[in-house]
């Protein structure tokens, strides 16, 4: 084959291939105008005002398609299927506890993706902003509004790279002060000073008394449920395998998802409660595997996501493992009950 | 003028007239020009690169965000993989040397392998899956790694070898970056547009496959690096293959490249040490692997031509120096702005001044027709040491810190670097 043939016989390959390319691309594009249609059936959503003190409310992240899409939405607590109120603040996660709200949102740069989580008051205004190292994960604030907690995947740059790790911050509010990985902390695990260069730090929850907090700490394949000290910046293990710790309004049990043998390797957890006065555990009656920190929604209720049609749904069970769950709002992620 | 080592195999002979024809071949046609095959495989090299990085780019995100997976865990996958990979990369060049010289027909399977993998990521939506079509991908990889080095060695005279394979690794790694840029311009121009990306994945590595049938397949291409005829005396089995290393130089040059890369210290740690030491902003983080690959781009050319004049063992353990100097800086107290640039210049210039440069020394102690088998043990020897260091790595920094690990890694590769500089030098083969 002479080399003008050869150069044609690529020109039209290329050609070809380009033009696949271009309708992925296309197809893919076309995408955003069929989300920025509201679905019939689905929840109605209309602009409004939206605070975190507002009594007897839930905020969330509005997964619905329309124009308010990841958009932070209200409904009231006791209706949580109702019609949405949406604020114009979109978020990723999100989480607010005593007129305090945690945002973890994307910047779209002009090369790639940035995250960066916002400190919002009651009025959703942002009253700091911090980096965030990779693809946001969990967020929490403390009942005391106080302090504010997120985790991040940061993720493999090698060929193919498949190794991830997480990343979990701590933001003191009123000071401004940011422990940007709990990596910093001392860790004791069995009652000995640990140290690991594979130690990872997801899903903080906070205590009341602005110095308690839990978390999951996982090294060489195992995770661990941690007792952290704000003050001494010391964790301790408490228990094994626990993760996306919760901690109930009273400070007395975690809720969490534990890695149940048997389950498929990408949902292998079901919800439980261990009590830590007695460290008993006690298995949810949600059958299926569960990839969420859940919310206490009273001192008997969970909610947790599932996946769903439109990214997620809100389900609730009770917290001693009676009952069956139940879906109460469609096209929703993080919750969090304001307003006291 | 190159002179084998007699002793290195029994078809010394064969081999210098070999090396003959083949800078005849291109001395006929630009005796300074880099071969045509060369910028064919470093095209190829710089296409597969774009569109596999493409997909590496987006892959957390798409885990996390697109799929609702949590990646952790993900990475006990890469254990098991790593030990089966070398396994791949010994039969990828036994295979390319079989049956008189099969380079490009295991390359071309290799590149088709890895390309065939990206439509299959669309169907794919559990960890499972796409663990295995990431291993799939990586088989690709492994199998084409030795006999494309292969390829590019037999298609460069001895003298200037060491400057082909610095375009070739420029040309890859130019590759390298524009992958994540494309890959997050069509996750811009689309809504959760991962499908685009790997389509568009997918008909990037189908170009690139299509460039290297077109070159080295169709015929009345340019000169195809020739044949030898298989039976010369060292037939390539796997045993003869293995008996290269009763060669003295390309012993030693195993022997070297096993020891320096157990004192090589893996590149997430290196990141993960100048974020803790120097205190790198969270944001710049995932932007470090881009500085040591652009010094890598822009280095690799000029330090293969100094190779090729200096001498490959020289560049090679000066690139080893360049290490040293960047563990002795992330040691130090100094912390200077300008200390993270220079600590990935230095990461960089080692990559640019070992990477290729060990191919064209090694090649000049692997007969032609066990060429890809030799590079394969090489780099092989080169992947396992690197991979128990960063092993040993981990233990150390669990035990005593990080500090301290680095401490007893800077003074094994001192170590390393002053045997291999003594007592294992092979004689400079170079003209």
């Amino acid at each position: 084959m002479t080399l003008r043939n050869r150069i044609l016989v690529l020109a039209a390959a290329v050609l070809a291939l380009a033009a696949v390319a271009v309708a992925s691309i296309l197809h893919a594009s076309a995408r955003a105008d069929r989300r920025d249609q509201a679905q019939p059936g689905g929840p109605s959503v209309t602009e409004g005002r939206v605070t975190l003190t507002s009594p007897g409310s839930m905020v969330f992240r509005n997964m619905a398609w329309g124009p308010h899409r990841d958009e932070l939405t209200t409904v009231p607590a006791a209706n949580p299927s109702g019609p949405r109120t949406a604020s114009g603040v979109k978020c990723l996660r999100f989480y607010a506890a005593s007129g305090t709200g945690v945002c973890l949102q994307a910047v779209h740069g002009a090369v790639s993706d940035t995250y960066r989580a916002l400190i919002l008051d009651a009025d959703l205004r942002t009253r700091a902003k911090y980096d965030v190292p990779g693809i946001p994960s969990r967020a929490r604030v403390s009942p005391t509004g106080h302090y504010a907690a997120w985790t991040a995947f940061v993720g493999g740059d090698s060929y193919a790279g498949t190794n991830f790790s997480t990343r979990a911050a701590i933001v003191d509010v009123r000071t401004g002060r940011l422990t940007p990985s709990l990596e910093a902390y001392r860790v004791v695990k069995d009652g000995h000073d640990y140290r690991a260069a594979d130690v990872n730090f997801w899903g903080v929850t906070f205590a009341s008394d602005d110095r308690t907090f839990y978390a999951t700490l996982a090294t060489k394949g195992k995770t661990y449920l941690v007792r952290g000290d704000l003050r001494t910046r010391t964790v301790t293990t408490l228990h094994t395998n626990v993760e996306c710790p919760s901690l109930s309004p009273d400070g007395t049990r975690i809720a969490y998802k534990k890695r149940v043998r048997g389950l498929p390797k990408d949902a292998p957890w079901h919800l439980y409660v261990l009590d830590l006065r007695t460290m008993r555990e006690t298995a949810l009656a949600e059958s299926r595997s569960v990839d969420d920190q859940a919310v206490w929604k009273d001192s008997r209720t969970l909610v947790y996501a599932l996946p769903g049609d439109y990214g997620a749904d809100l389900y609730t069970v009770p917290a001693d493992g009676t009952g069956r769950p139940r879906r109460i709002s469609t096209a929703a992620v993080s919750p969090a009950y304001v307003g006291g | 003028m190159y002179v084998a080592d007699s002793r290195a195999s029994t078809s010394t002979a064969a081999q210098a007239s070999a090396e003959g024809t083949t800078r005849r071949v291109s001395a006929g046609r630009y005796r300074t020009a880099v071969a045509p095959t060369v910028l064919a495989l470093g095209t190829v090299s710089l296409i597969t690169d774009v569109s596999s990085e493409m997909v590496t780019a987006v892959l957390p995100l798409y885990l996390v965000a697109g799929l609702g997976l949590s990646p952790l865990g993900f990475g006990l996958l890469d254990g098991i993989y790593n030990g089966f990979s070398a396994l791949v990369r010994l039969a990828g060049g036994h295979l390319a040397d079989r049956g008189g010289g099969r380079h490009k027909w295991v390359a071309g399977l290799g590149y088709g392998i890895s390309a065939a993998c990206k439509p299959l990521l669309l169907l794919a939506t559990s960890l499972t899956p796409i663990g295995l079509i990431l291993a799939a991908d990586r088989t690709g990889k492994g199998l084409r790694t030795a006999p494309r080095d292969a390829l590019i060695s037999l298609s460069s005279t001895p003298e200037t070898r060491g400057r082909a394979f610095g375009v070739h690794r420029a040309m890859d790694t130019a590759g390298a970056l524009l992958g994540p840029l494309v890959a997050f311009l069509i996750l811009r121009a689309t809504v959760d547009g991962y499908d685009a990306v790997f389509t568009v994945s997918f008909c990037v590595a189908v170009v690139g496959v299509l460039v290297l049938v077109l070159v080295l397949f169709v015929p009345g291409a340019s000169p195809s690096p020739r044949v030898p005829a298989t039976d010369t005396p060292s037939r390539p089995t796997i045993r003869a293959a293995l008996g290269l290393l009763r060669g003295r130089d390309l012993r030693r040059i195993t022997i070297c490249a096993l020891l320096l890369g157990l004192a090589t210290v893996s590149d997430s740690f290196v990141y993960l040490l100048l974020q803790r030491r120097l205190g790198v902003p969270d944001r710049w983080f995932a932007l470090l692997p881009l500085g040591t690959a652009a010094a890598f781009l822009l280095l690799a050319m000029p330090l293969g031509r100094l190779a090729d004049r200096a001498g490959r063992w020289r560049v090679f353990l000066a690139g080893h120096a360049a290490l040293l100097l960047a563990y002795a800086l992330l040691l130090t107290s100094w912390h200077g702005p300008a200390l993270p640039y220079a600590v990935l210049l230095l990461h960089g210039t080692f990559y640019a001044a070992t990477d290729g440069v060990l191919m064209a020394a090694a090649s000049d102690s692997v007969p032609e027709e066990l060429r890809s088998s030799g590079l394969a043990v090489v780099q092989t020897g080169q992947a396992m040491a690197r991979f128990a260091c960063s092993l040993g790595f981990g233990a150390a920094w669990s035990m005593w810190g990080d500090r301290t690990a680095l401490l007893a890694s800077t003074v094994a590769l001192a170590l390393c670097a002053t045997v291999s500089l003594t007592a294992l030098r092979p004689r400079e083969a170079t003209a």
